[in-house]
């Protein structure tokens, strides 16, 4: 019966070729559904840039405003603040944002107590731990966070994350790095744009 | 490898499966073109089912959104466009597979004995299937959503006694609306889909029990050698695994040229007034449901009141469907294949073929007096292949049927 | 099989040939729009004129500015100088400044939206109705239109109309047509090609996959593979 002989490299070739070339159009296919999970048009409009009118912030005083879903506090430091924000360094894991936390702010932030104008802060108020937002606690020597070593800072109710006013952490804390900086740029010296960097203005 | 196998086979069957049903499936070696659409209808519920899960993530099942939302999608999210024609257009293709199929069935008596539980199985699971896609029409909620579900709906509505008590009830709201809507999303994305992908196993489960018929109408398990194989039969592995793939990329080839070519296919898979949001104030000029269903809408018009009700209508839009459940009974006739039948069967099989489509193409278009009548006497025609069956599928001289398969 | 492939290629055909055919609702020839999507110059004046025309009353309130920029190869700069309202942003949504309370009073009828306008109407209403108004003292603008009697709307483009030749006025009628046809399905200006490239990926796949089930199927046609008579 079997007169013909059966070509099995023939057919390895084909059957290679075919699964290849049809997992080639799986991977085609894939695109599509992988992609549509990307923000939307919508998202993407929704997460332009904000505008934030600081012109009546007074020294202390935080605003939140949202940037891409996400809160970003604006608040004003005062001399002695920022005199505070010097003495800290040892308390700190990363006090100058050289090791592990060097990629959570923009390039063109490298003094001022991590702002572009030492007065103005901003930054992303959301925990580098696990994500919940810290709560602002600017009180000087506040008890239940360390009596008088406490210059004022943010402190994470989640897990227990304590930052200063720069948003820098404290050693021993569960967070990894500092807080977020995002890219923002003065567009006059009483508005800030925030999610545009500087140069690119 | 072998050692991870032995492990799982000790655990689970996944030798014997495979063997069973695939590379130890013995098939029919005479499988012609029709028989490809079985597997096509696999590859189909899978794709509506990816496609779908990836839709249900950007809708908005809600009457003041769901508009929006499926714009939205079609605009705003990536490639959503793609995967949104995709679906409607699988809906469609569903159809005309399932439809082909179907026919492959009257072709060469797949429903006869002993595979009636299969056809019954497969006809439960058609009806699932226009259900299914009724509800998911409604939900881009433009014009044709709002009133195809008003009318479709309103037939509940004239079932005696219960009739507004029912309709208020299955739209829980006075007309269609936000629950509704809100209902139809989830029967049609969490509720048919789990009923369909049992329904499918069932279907699979019963097939491979009895064996696939062909198209000779030859019980191909009669023939046996020594070792028990059918003479007739190939393993389904690897010979029609492989022929099914080059039936799977001629399929993707028309199902593609739709999807980016014509993806409305001139309102026929997409309804011109379904681009306007459903609005309760005005109804549109000319309402059809989908090609479908239209071949049952027809059957609905075509019967008129009686008693001042619309009831009878709706009866016999159903008995046109459940009909279809009857049909190995009504089949006298000792051959299966459309090959050895009587000269009876083969025209009323064309009669059948062309009153289906005709009621298909009736349903579309407006009543007319002319239409009217037409639908009238398809639908005799309709129910009269069924009622006549076993008169036409006893007489006649059928053609004697070979003892094997011819090639 | 072959026989069969030809039947469904030329219904397909016959049905792609009536695409975009659509009575208008009172039985009025339609003219043929003749609109071509991948003309950028006709979809970037089609942009402007209805801007300048048309967004004054009628939104397309599902389409963004900055999509228009970037499927049209307008720069963002241009858009904003030239198509956006003040105030709005590029992500924006392109909404009607005007409010519902005042269509209310000055036509009667809110405007309606016209994102979708060519996809339930077809190109050739569009185009056919704006060129198909005429004078008419009973109604409140002083005309009236053949495609949609009885019409709200003023004739916008009598200027146009006015001061440009018939095959001039017709172009940018044209071009307007295009414009929202685009706007109907923004995917259209990508589908196409990605289409013939589909295309051809499984006509490749369908070779292999043929030759592939050829030489398996040589098992069953020489009886290599077979239950031992």
């Amino acid at each position: 019966m079997s007169e013909q002989v059966i070509d099995l490299k023939k057919r390895r070739f084909l059957t290679n070729a075919t699964s290849v070339v049809g997992a080639v159009g799986v991977g085609f296919v894939l695109v599509p559904f992988l992609s549509s999970w990307m923000p939307s048009a919508r998202a993407k409009a929704a997460g332009a840039p904000v505008d934030v009118d600081i012109a009546k912030l007074d020294p202390g005083q935080l605003v939140r405003v949202l940037w891409r879903k996400k809160p970003v506090w604006i608040f004003r430091r005062d001399a002695q603040t920022l005199a505070n924000l010097e003495t800290l360094d040892s308390d700190l894991s990363d006090p100058h944002s050289t090791g592990n936390s060097k990629s959570n702010q923009p390039t063109y932030i490298t003094e001022n107590y991590r702002s572009i104008k030492a007065e103005v802060a901003v930054i992303v108020g959301v925990c580098t731990h696990l994500g919940c937002s810290p709560t602002y606690r600017p009180e000087l020597g506040a008890a239940d966070l360390g009596g008088d070593s406490w210059k004022g800072g943010f402190y994470c109710p989640c897990h227990g994350s304590k930052f200063d006013l720069a948003g820098r952490v404290y050693a021993g804390a569960p967070a990894p790095t500092n807080l977020v900086v995002p890219p923002y740029h003065f567009v006059s010296n009483s508005l800030i744009r925030i999610g545009i960097d500087p140069q690119s203005s | 490898m072998d050692n991870n196998k032995n492990w799982i086979d000790q655990r689970f069957p996944l030798t014997k499966v495979w063997n069973e049903h695939l590379a130890e499936y013995y098939t029919p070696r005479n499988f012609n073109f029709w028989y490809f659409f079985g597997s096509l209808a696999m590859l189909v519920l899978v794709m509506q089912i990816v496609t779908g899960i990836f839709l249900t993530m950007h809708f908005k099942p809600d009457a003041v959104n769901a508009f929006a939302s499926v714009e939205y999608i079609m605009r705003d999210v990536d490639w959503g466009w793609l995967i949104r024609y995709l679906h409607s257009t699988g809906a469609s293709a569903f159809f005309i597979v399932i439809y082909l199929h179907m026919y492959r069935g009257l072709l060469y008596g797949s429903y006869k004995s002993p595979r009636e539980l299969i056809w019954i199985l497969g006809m439960i699971l058609y009806i699932a299937l226009m259900a299914e896609a009724f509800m998911g029409y409604v939900l881009p909620w433009g014009q044709m959503s709002y009133w195809g579900a008003q009318v479709i709906i309103s037939l509940f509505g004239s079932v005696p006694f219960i009739g507004p008590d029912l309709l208020v009830w299955i739209l829980g709201d006075y007309a269609v609306g936000d629950p509704a809507l809100n209902r139809f999303f989830s029967l049609h994305v969490i509720a048919l889909p789990l009923i369909l992908v049992v329904l499918v196993f069932l279907h699979i489960v019963a097939l491979h029990t009895v064996g696939s018929n062909n198209p000779d109408g030859v019980e191909i398990k009669k023939n046996k050698d020594k070792n028990g194989i059918p003479k007739d039969g190939i393993p389904f592995h690897p010979y029609y695994s492989v022929k099914d793939i080059v039936g799977v990329v001629v399929f993707l080839m028309l199902f593609s040229a739709v999807v980016f070519f014509a993806p409305a296919l001139n309102g026929y898979f997409l309804e011109h007034a379904n681009f306007i949001e459903a609005n309760p104030l005005k109804t549109p000029d000319h309402i059809a449901p989908l090609w479908y269903l239209t071949p049952f809408y027809s059957v609905l018009r075509a019967i008129p009141p009686m008693f001042g009700s619309q009831f009878p209508g709706v009866v016999g839009m159903f008995a046109a469907l459940l009909i279809l459940l009857a049909l190995p009974w009504l089949d006298r006739s000792k051959v299966k294949s459309i090959r050895y039948r009587s000269y009876p069967y083969k025209i009323a099989l064309g009669v059948f073929v062309v009153s289906f489509i005709t009621l298909g193409w009736l349903g579309m278009e407006p009543v007319t007096p002319v239409n009217a009548i037409l639908a009238r006497v398809f639908t005799i025609l309709y129910f009269g292949f069924f009622i006549l069956m076993p008169w036409f599928t006893s007489i006649g001289k059928t053609k004697q049927v070979p003892e094997r398969v011819t090639e | 099989m072959k026989k069969l492939l030809t039947i469904t290629a030329s219904v397909l055909a016959s049905l792609s040939i009536s695409f975009n055919v659509l009575a208008s609702e009172n039985g009025v020839h339609l003219d043929h729009a003749d609109t071509d999507i991948n003309d950028q110059k006709s979809l970037q004046n089609g942009a402007q004129l209805f801007m300048d025309y048309c967004s004054g009353c009628h939104s397309i309130s599902f389409m963004r500015y900055n999509r228009i920029a970037k499927d049209l190869n307008i720069s963002n700069a241009d858009v904003k100088k030239n198509l956006m309202f003040s105030g709005s942003k590029l992500g924006d949504k392109v909404v009607s400044s005007m409010t519902e309370k005042g269509a209310e009073t000055w036509f009667g009828t809110t405007p309606p939206d016209l994102s979708l306008v060519a996809r339930s109407k077809g190109t050739d209403w569009i185009y056919t109705y704006l060129r198909s108004f005429y004078a008419d003292k009973s109604r409140p603008f002083g005309v009236n239109n053949k495609v949609l009697v009885n019409a709200s709307m003023p004739d916008v483009l009598w200027e146009l109309k006015k001061n440009k030749s018939a095959e001039d006025f017709n172009q940018d009628v044209r071009d307007v047509t295009n414009f929202l046809d685009y706007v109907g399905e923004p995917a259209k200006l990508v589908r196409v090609d990605l289409g013939y490239k589909v295309m051809g990926f499984l006509f490749i796949l369908l070779i292999l996959a043929y030759l592939m089930k050829k030489e398996y199927w040589k098992d069953v046609k020489y009886g290599n593979w077979r239950a031992k008579d």
